[in-house]
């Protein structure tokens, strides 16, 4: 495999008004075109991970070291203004609540379209242009009729695709999933995942889905990864993580997926 | 449409209600009507002829559908003091009130929204404190301190303007003029007030996940309050504001005595003394409605900005 998109090295981060590291030390590379999985319950560090490389990090409130390197660009310790130029440009991000994450009184277009006006110089039409390809591309039905919605108007799948759509229109290099299908019903859950399958397919964009479930990722996911307590305590192969998982605690993991006949399923 | 159409049947119903209200309480003291305007020459014949005169025996309804109908056509009755036309009577001291009230509103405005996006900026740190405290000193001062201080200073040692003598509305620039220092006076306070709720509105704005969105595609913290934050705060900014109209309204009957303009507030406080009752029944409903106005004013621009607001009351 050629030189990794995205790789993380040991990363810590320790908020101020805890006193327990959030992350303790991680350590987690993604390639081109890769799909990595990051399981773990709430509180075990995954979200944080994905935050310090969306540049969410609260910097002011938290101590943070080690490195995130982006195709080569430092992303940790960058200067909020590089960082500016590579959030939504480089990495898009999708997040787990459609509803609140979208401006409720910005139609669903211009919300489509915001990263091609920060980070492009595309007059309206051709942004329009875009954004209607977007939403084309997350299988949205009548895209011109979301692009003129609001928030409110579209159901709880749909607006996760359009989110979908906002983060993947400018093509970036990675895309960072927190929870995308949380938030979903079952059905609609699997229908995100097979778009997600295919915009990877498609396009090639690199992600990193961050998941409490094992289930979802091992339908998804090349690669997984288990964090517990703010460390990777297991990585490798989805199928082989769960075929022979080598942890206490991802056995714990994959006992708790839910089955058809309410059995654990067989390895 | 539907909605707006929903908004104004309430203001009418309001003020129907209200109306009903002030006149039945009025019939109920002024049936001495006749005897106060009457005093000590007041002789049981007297007061019969003159309650007939008045029209004051005649059913209920039929006397308040009159008096309802005058405020389209101006014909309200009589003054009891002024033996005037009260339309007439009102007419100049509406436009004054409502100038005075208009200015305070736009100074309101004027300042509250710059000083609350600076002050956003300083949450969190010394200066946040700093502000807190001078906030709560404003918002205590009332209007009436104010005044006199502005009248000390301006009118008196600084010969700005003549506290006491107001030019009358024909001379425009100089009302204008005179009207600014009640205005202020009036104003600061509700600042106070309006900047402590933007303040409160953009900090709670700032913490949305839409935000948290935003800068994740690489907005600055400007482009996210032009962007987003400032239109999503409006909403709640503006039916404060409306509320604050019947602030003002209070406001504008204590200053208008300090400085002796010869408004509503100030004709209000006379006829009440001079228990001049068809004068204050009009007054009343003049104000209420000034105020169930600003609030359906309010409601139809909210509508316009978050379309989810016609949705909720269905």
């Amino acid at each position: 495999m050629n030189a990794p998109l995205l790789t993380i090295a040991d990363l810590r981060v320790r908020f101020h008004n805890r006193d327990h590291d959030a992350v303790a030390g991680v350590s987690l590379s993604i390639g081109q075109g890769e799909i990595v999985g990051l399981v773990g319950e709430s509180g075990s560090g995954k979200t944080v991970t994905a935050m310090s490389v969306a540049g969410l990090l609260p910097r002011k409130r938290c101590d943070y070291s080690g490195t995130i390197l982006l195709d080569g660009v430092e992303l940790l310790h960058a200067d909020r203004r590089i960082l500016r130029g590579i959030q939504g440009r480089s990495i898009g991000v999708v997040f787990q609540d459609p509803l609140s994450c979208m401006d409720p009184l910005m139609k669903v277009g211009a919300q489509v379209e915001e990263t091609l006006l920060l980070h492009t110089d595309l007059s309206k039409a051709e942004r329009r242009q875009m954004a209607l390809e977007a939403l084309a591309a997350v299988e949205l039905p009548n895209p011109e009729r979301v692009y003129n919605s609001w928030p409110h108007e579209l159901s709880g799948g749909m607006r996760q695709r359009a989110c979908i759509a906002a983060a993947v229109v400018i093509r970036p290099a990675l895309l960072l999933l927190d929870e995308p299908t949380t938030a979903l019903d079952v059905t609609v859950q699997a229908q995100i995942l097979e778009l997600l399958k295919k915009l990877n397919r498609e396009s090639g964009i690199s992600m990193l889905f961050i998941s409490h479930n094992l289930g979802v990722v091992r339908k998804l996911c090349t690669r997984a990864a288990v964090m517990q307590n703010g460390v990777i305590v297991e990585e490798g192969d989805t199928e082989r993580v769960f075929r022979h998982p080598r942890h206490a605690y991802t056995r714990r993991l994959i006992d708790a997926i839910p089955t058809r006949d309410g059995r654990r399923e067989s390895a | 449409m539907k909605y707006a159409f929903r908004r104004l049947s309430a203001l009418l119903l309001t003020m129907l209600i209200v109306s009903l209200c002030t006149f039945a309480a009025f019939s109920g003291i002024s049936g001495s009507a006749a005897e106060a305007r009457l005093g000590t020459q007041a002789t049981p014949e007297r007061v019969a002829a003159l309650r007939e005169e008045l029209g004051l025996n005649r059913p209920f309804a039929v006397r308040y559908a009159e008096w309802l109908s005058g405020f389209a056509t101006g014909n309200l009755g009589d003054s009891l003091t002024y033996r005037q036309n009260v339309g007439e009577l009102l007419r100049d001291k509406v436009l004054v009130s409502l100038l005075l009230s208009g200015m305070s509103f736009a100074l309101i405005v004027l300042c509250s929204i710059p000083l609350s996006l600076l002050v956003v900026r300083w949450a969190g740190t010394s200066l946040d404190v700093a502000h807190t405290l001078w906030n709560q000193f404003c918002m205590s001062v009332p209007p009436f301190f104010t005044g006199l201080l502005l009248s000390w200073v301006f009118g008196v040692a600084l010969h700005w303007f003549t506290p006491g003598a107001f030019p009358g509305l024909s001379r425009t620039g100089e009302a204008l003029h005179f009207l600014l220092f009640p205005a202020v006076a009036i104003a600061i306070p509700r600042i106070a007030m309006t900047v402590r709720m933007l303040r409160g509105t953009l900090l709670r704005e700032l913490n949305r996940d839409y935000v948290r969105t935003a800068i994740s595609r690489g907005s600055d913290r400007n482009s996210v309050l032009r962007r987003h934050v400032l239109k999503n705060a409006l909403t709640p900014a503006v039916a404060f504001l409306a509320q604050m109209m019947a602030e003002i309204v209070a406001g504008v009957i204590v200053v208008e005595q300090v400085f002796g303009i010869p408004g509503l507030g100030r004709m209000l406080v006379v006829s009440i003394s001079n228990r001049d009752y068809p004068v204050v029944q009009a007054i009343v409903v003049i104000l209420a409605f000034w105020v169930v106005a600003s609030n359906t004013a309010a409601d139809l621009i909210n509508v316009r900005i978050d379309p989810r607001l016609a949705l909720r009351d269905e």
